[in-house]
């Protein structure tokens, strides 16, 4: 025998479900008005500081087949690389969101600030990027994932530099399609799957 | 600063995937072409996993946390048996998470869930809508009221049931600590048929989702009650050097 660990382990994961909507987006489920602020509508209020990008994409399964009900948060910095809550970040930019796909064609839109780089405790600077956190039925633990631009300089981010094949970093860079306009799709599996992470 | 570093200093504690369901699992068919084929890509937490969304009071309403009037804002109760769902909400470091969102959603007594995908024939409550939120108090304690979901069939094998349960999600304090679960019923004999259930291949991991009855929060001619805690992932406490005596 050995003394008891004081620590505690993490309560399993289970899948979302089908439904998770209800819980998350109501209006999107059909029950529009249950709660008088439905949250994670947007990123950001008028007047935060920073460029404003529109980026859409479709999620896609194994077999090629449009994932329709997923649902993912995103989670960000303002524009100088502060995150929420942090000392001089941005009062205007809440940071985070929920981006439901269209029931219908697939599609989903986030339009957001673009956000600044930012440091890790070790010193080293992180490429701008949005965190993706994505659940879905069928889905069985939550997909961490980020969304990185073409148009920025991703040379020196920690992340991107531990991606191995290197042709799978592609993955994770918007493709830039017009003025602050980019496209990203999320492949869940097989041919061109994105990277997903655990940390 | 003196004294030891907080542990809210390191990474997150780096999750323990054997706790957890699999990804893949034929006996769960739409895992099958919605689980990544690629190992995940393992590393520290960085500022973007450890910070996270917070949520003030005032972004909720006073009937939020009770899912058998905020349908019908007070007006009607749902049709159910009645009961009250309660539990902390802690880290892998054992202690509270406090004044974070809590969300739950559910079928109705018959096992309907009110969703413009749910087509099973069983009817809709008109006074229920299924969904809840609250914030943990500085225990970390949660508490929803609201009534037992019912049991439902589902396309996946010929004969499949979801036992009776609630769907939760839990944000904790940083991005990386998001988790959705599902609380199961004591005694329920479903949960042993159930193959999501069973995408978790650890037995005494699955019954760490199992809420047992517990009296000692029933009320009296009104509600039972149903026990639920749970954990997020902690923060990994970094070495910290002697300081010198009087700094």
């Amino acid at each position: 025998m050995v003394q008891p660990l004081e620590a505690l382990q993490e309560t399993p994961s289970q899948t979302a479900g089908p439904f998770v909507h209800i819980g998350t987006v109501p209006t999107y489920a059909g029950l529009g008005g249950v709660y008088e602020t439905e949250l994670g509508r947007a990123t950001f209020l008028d007047g935060a500081r920073g460029e404003i990008v529109e980026i859409s994409g479709r999620v896609l399964d194994g077999a090629g087949g449009l994932v329709r009900d997923a649902l993912f948060e995103v989670w960000q910095a303002d524009a100088d690389g502060r995150y929420p809550g942090q000392d001089g970040a941005d009062p205007k930019v809440f940071g985070w969101a929920r981006v439901c796909a269209d029931p219908e064609s697939g599609e989903w839109r986030l339009r957001t600030v673009k956000p600044g780089r930012t440091r890790r405790r070790d010193g080293l600077e992180q490429a701008p990027h949005i965190a993706v956190w994505l659940i879905a039925r069928g889905v069985n633990v939550g997909l961490q994932t980020r969304i990185y631009f073409a148009d920025e300089d991703n040379g020196g981010d920690p992340l991107l530099a531990r991606i191995d094949p290197k042709s799978r970093v592609d993955t994770l860079i918007a493709e830039k399609t017009g003025e602050g306009a980019y496209r990203f799709d999320i492949v869940l599996q097989g041919e061109g799957e994105t990277v997903f992470f655990d940390m | 600063m003196t004294g030891p570093a907080s542990v809210d200093d390191g990474p997150l504690i780096p999750r323990d995937r054997d706790v957890h369901p699999v990804a893949y699992d034929p006996g769960y068919k739409t895992s099958v072409t919605r689980s990544p084929k690629f190992p995940l890509l393992a590393m520290d937490s960085t500022v973007t996993e450890e910070t996270g969304p917070v949520f003030g009071h005032d972004s909720l309403g006073p009937l939020d946390n009770n899912l058998i009037l905020n349908w019908t804002k007070g007006a009607a109760p749902a049709v159910g048996e009645r009961i009250l769902v309660h539990g902390r909400v802690l880290d892998e470091n054992a202690r509270p998470v406090r004044n974070s969102l809590v969300e739950i959603w559910q079928a109705n007594a018959g096992g309907r869930y009110r969703h413009i995908k749910d087509t099973y024939f069983a009817p809709l409550d008109p006074n229920f809508g299924g969904c809840g939120r609250t914030i943990t108090d500085d225990e970390g304690r949660y508490q929803f009221l609201t009534i037992r979901p019912g049991a439902y069939p589902w396309p996946n094998r010929g004969n499949d049931w979801r036992p009776m349960h609630i769907h939760f999600s839990l944000f904790g304090r940083g991005f990386g600590q998001r988790l959705v679960t599902q609380m199961y019923f004591e005694g329920d004999p479903l949960i042993a048929r159930c193959p999501i259930v069973e995408t978790i291949k650890d037995r005494g991991q699955i019954d760490r989702l199992v809420a047992p009855l517990d009296f000692s929060r029933a009320k009296p001619h009104d509600f039972l009650a149903y026990k639920f805690d749970i954990v997020l992932r902690g923060r990994r406490q970094t070495f910290f050097e002697n300081k010198p005596e009087g700094q």
